[in-house]
């Protein structure tokens, strides 16, 4: 599952809050080896970020005193990690051999069409971030997608526009 | 708390495994008491009859025994009903239990291995 | 009287969960509460039963009786009538998919009988957030065994005895690998423990540490002992939230016991364990890569030798285990490696748990010994193909592994034989395929998956993998030449032969399987564009049978392009000009009258 060019890009944006910077800080400060931490950093930034910015990527190599180009090599092997902004719901579609073989591929194509969106692409009103994502250990229920932390199983191409929409109408 | 040798270990492990014995899936290794808990075994007092059988089981150490509640056992104007199946032996039913029965029962059927002939029901009786 | 009658048993494994088990527990107190047994009946969060397909699971103790599919509107039934009148729920009961009987006790269900659990020993039997429960069933006695009576060598010499492998697919001699560490020199070493488990479709490694955590702490810190490593690092996927807590809450609670920390047992030895984060990485199942990652690196593997026995974490001599390895180990202390080795074939010794999916009835996790076949294993344990549909194949392995066909379906499985029939053990998954699957579109799946996971840190396997799954793209669009199947089986032995890791030696498996046993559908693709299980859209035409087409317009109506044509009552007719084979029509078709070529 190829990361979309966009996302090869890593993202500038200004004005981030201070006080998640602060919030980093304090958990980067406890931590006696910082640089074999790298990878437990970038979890907790993107945690608070909710993705990993230009900013928040060089504000990193100063704090633990390693190459900007350094944090942004590990952050950019790593599928987990993104550079790009998220929006407010992330659907995930599990991709594992258990969901493929039930048909997972073709919900996936069903949600591009829907939300017109490739991988790993946001809704232009910044509702849904559209993501292929591995394994995700649940495959009794295959195939599955997951809206943020929910995870509905045994998916339906019917039942996919439904679940959109839920979340749609909550806005 | 630390654990600093097997002997320490093992009488933790004594006093653990009292509480999970009902968890052994085994059949045959153990003797089962079926109390008897439908509408009619818990208007006559069937829960006290089960904790009672369970409290005494504690009381006693004894890790062979499981009791499992079961539904109406037939016998409703003798509840509550108890019955004792072990293993190679023909299933034992006891009525009226009450407190006082109860451990009775785990003192002289279960540990004595006599039987409380006043208390039975049917003595013999073919397991379906 | 507060004393204990009844556990009930609610599957915590985040298959169950994901279907609100969760929401169970919490409901079920609230019901107990409220009927006022709850002093007397304890509700307990477990293990993962491993029949996730029926998930979610509720075991009631000790009447020994398993609800399957058990939803929130049900948990008012089981309190009323199973705990409080002791009436079986007849309704939530298993019923065999066959002969349509209802089972009530896990031991009689074909499911649970052909399986011996030795990793998932405890799994759905204690509860994974209480160190007493673990204890309770023996644990922590192996490390007092080892520390107390055994010595470092005696410990690898049982495994060896045992013959145990690794589990995680490569099947090396754990017992060897121990031994290599303990005698590399210096007094700073390391113990691994692999918990990245990236092969899509297997989550064994996940539910052992979500539903027995404490069997792989206590079998780290006898490895510690036995390597001579004073530290282990867990190394798991940040993608398993639930098993990197209850590993967390399992750790504490043995440092608590003095289990973990300083002079365990009173003999002197000293071993902690920290927790490290994958970040989503398949190629980190590869040791040297692994080691890089725990770094804090990139994760990119290195060359072999030197290898990790030697120089492996911060340049220490360091032992990579995998968690089912691990979870082998106690019980071969405590029982001996002459209990074990006479489990399984000549080659390959103990059990081997295998994730269980796709088009099969009984989807779920299954420990069965070596030297089970394919068949016990798809028909007995997992109750045969959905819908009785024809079974075609059988991909274990993963992305490293092949397909294995009706052919070899009874073949003993171990390490061997499965090589010799073209695939591999790998960690575990067991994907089953039905007449559905396009085996062609199977091998682009792992291929996409390969070429994604490269690190491209070697030629070979970032530019090779990515042309051969190009070709398959071309292949399943209907495009592909005979000389690209030729091309095709040249590029994957070439990258088989000179990648740097195991990713890229393997990478090209499911391919060279796949042509090798179904040669006639890629074929068939090629020459023909006829992809024969309907799965490759290019190569779909539909039309419409004049004899099963009753004119009721259905088919139109949902056609995207309109080009079906046709008035009521009269048949229809596609416009192959027009048609984009989306398939809406023969989806809406009652009277399969819109067939697929």
């Amino acid at each position: 599952m190829p990361k979309p060019i966009s996302q090869k890009k890593t993202y500038s944006i200004d004005n981030l809050p201070k006080e998640k910077f602060d919030l980093l800080d304090e958990y980067i400060g406890g931590i006696s080896d910082k640089e074999g931490s790298l990878i437990h950093i970038l979890h907790k930034a993107q945690e608070l970020f909710t993705f990993l910015p230009m900013e928040v990527q060089l504000h990193i190599a100063r704090k633990v005193d390693i190459p900007a180009s350094k944090v942004f090599g590990v952050a950019s092997f790593y599928s987990y990690f993104t550079s790009n902004p998220v929006g407010k719901h992330t659907i995930s579609v599990c991709m594992g051999t258990a969901c493929f073989v039930r048909g997972s591929n073709k919900i996936f194509d069903k949600l591009k069409e829907l939300l017109e969106v490739e991988s790993g692409e946001t809704t232009k009103d910044k509702l849904f971030t559209l993501k292929d994502v591995r394994c995700v250990g649940a495959c009794g229920l295959a195939p599955i997608i997951m809206v943020d932390d929910k995870v509905y199983g045994r998916v339906k191409l019917e039942d996919v526009e439904g679940i959109v929409k839920n979340y749609k109408d909550g806005e | 708390m630390s654990v600093k040798s097997l002997e320490e270990l093992r009488k933790l492990r004594e006093e653990a495994k009292g509480k999970l014995t009902m968890r052994k899936d085994g059949e045959g290794d153990y003797i089962e008491l079926m109390v008897g808990m439908a509408t009619c075994g818990i208007a006559a007092g069937a829960r006290t009859t089960l904790s009672t059988l369970l409290d005494e089981i504690q009381n006693k150490n004894i890790e062979n025994v499981k009791i499992v509640q079961v539904g109406c056992l037939g016998y409703c104007h003798s509840e509550p009903i108890v019955q004792i199946n072990e293993p190679g032996k023909e299933p034992v039913i006891y009525g009226n239990v009450d407190e006082k029965r109860a451990r009775e029962i785990i003192n002289k059927h279960i540990i004595n291995h006599e039987l409380i002939d006043d208390a039975i029901i049917i003595e013999t009786y073919k397991k379906p | 009287m507060d004393t204990v009658r009844s556990h009930i048993m609610v599957c915590g494994g985040t298959g169950c969960i994901s279907s609100d088990s969760d929401k169970l527990i919490t409901l079920f107190k609230e019901k107990l509460s409220s009927a006022g047994y709850d002093k007397e009946v304890k509700v307990i969060s477990t293990g993962c039963f491993g029949f996730c397909g029926q998930g979610p699971i509720v075991k009631i103790h000790p009447d020994n009786v398993f609800y399957v599919q058990v939803k929130l509107d049900d948990v008012a039934e089981i309190v009323e009538e199973h705990i409080i009148k002791g009436r079986v729920v007849n309704r939530l009961l298993y019923e065999e998919p066959f002969y349509k009987r209802k089972i009530q006790s896990t031991s009689k269900m074909d499911f649970y009988k052909k399986q011996y659990r030795i990793a998932l020993r405890n799994c759905g039997v204690i509860n994974p957030e209480e160190i007493e429960e673990y204890i309770a069933f023996d644990g922590y006695e192996a490390l007092g065994k080892v520390l107390i009576e055994m010595s470092p060598k005696d410990v690898s010499n049982i495994l060896k005895d045992a013959g145990l492998r690794g589990r995680g697919g490569g099947g090396f001699p754990t017992g060897l690998k121990w031994e290599y560490t303990a005698k590399s020199p210096g007094n700073e070493k390391y113990i691994i423990c692999n918990a990245d488990e990236g092969d899509p479709g297997a989550f064994m490694d996940r539910s052992v540490l979500e539903g027995d955590p404490h069997s792989i702490i206590e079998a780290m810190a006898i490895g510690g002992y036995s390597t001579g490593a004073n530290t282990g690092i867990v190394y798991i996927r940040a993608e398993y939230p639930l098993a990197i807590k209850r590993l967390n809450i399992a750790i504490n609670q043995a440092r608590e016991f003095g289990f973990l920390g300083k002079d365990i047992f009173g003999s002197g030895f000293d071993f902690d364990i920290s927790v490290k984060l994958g970040a989503g990485a398949f190629v980190c199942g590869e040791e040297t890569a692994l080691i890089h990652s725990v770094e804090g690196k990139r994760g990119e593997p290195t060359k072999k030798p030197p290898f990790p026995s030697e120089m492996g974490y911060l340049g220490k001599p360091t032992t990579v285990n995998n968690v089912e390895t691990f979870a082998n180990v106690c019980p071969i202390i405590l029982k001996g490696s002459e209990w074990f080795s006479s489990i399984g074939t000549e080659t390959s010794k103990g059990t081997k748990v295998f994730a269980l999916a796709g088009n099969v009835n009984n989807v779920g996790l299954v420990e069965v010994p070596m030297g089970t076949t394919l068949r016990e294993i798809i028909y007995d344990i997992g109750g045969g193909i959905v819908g009785g549909k024809a079974f075609k194949a059988v991909q274990t392995g993963g992305p490293s592994g092949g397909v294995i066909t009706a052919d070899d379906l009874d073949t003993p499985i171990d390490y061997e034989s499965l090589k010799n029939i073209g695939s591999m053990m790998g960690s575990g998954g067991m994907i089953i395929m039905d007449e559905t699957s396009c085996m062609v579109n199977i091998a682009k799946f792992y291929l996409d998956f390969s070429q994604d996971e490269s690190c491209g840190k070697c030629t070979p396997c970032r530019v090779g993998v990515k042309r051969m799954y190009e070709i398959l793209e071309r292949i399943t669009e209907g495009e592909g030449t005979s000389e690209d199947l030729e091309k095709l089986e040249l590029l994957a032995n070439m990258i088989k032969l000179s990648s740097l890791c195991g990713l890229g030696q393997t990478a090209p498996n499911p391919v060279l399987s796949t042509l090798n046993y179904f040669y006639d559908e890629y074929k068939e693709h090629v020459e023909n564009h006829y992809c024969r299980a309907g799965e490759c859209k290019s190569l779909i035409k539909y039309s419409i049978d004049a004899n099963n087409c009753i004119g009721c317009t259905a088919c139109a109506r949902v056609c995207p392009v309109n080009c079906i044509t046709g008035k009521p009552k009269e048949v229809h007719i596609i416009d192959q000009s027009k048609c984009i084979s989306c398939g809406a029509c023969f989806d809406a078709c009652k009277f399969d009258a819109v067939i697929k070529p």
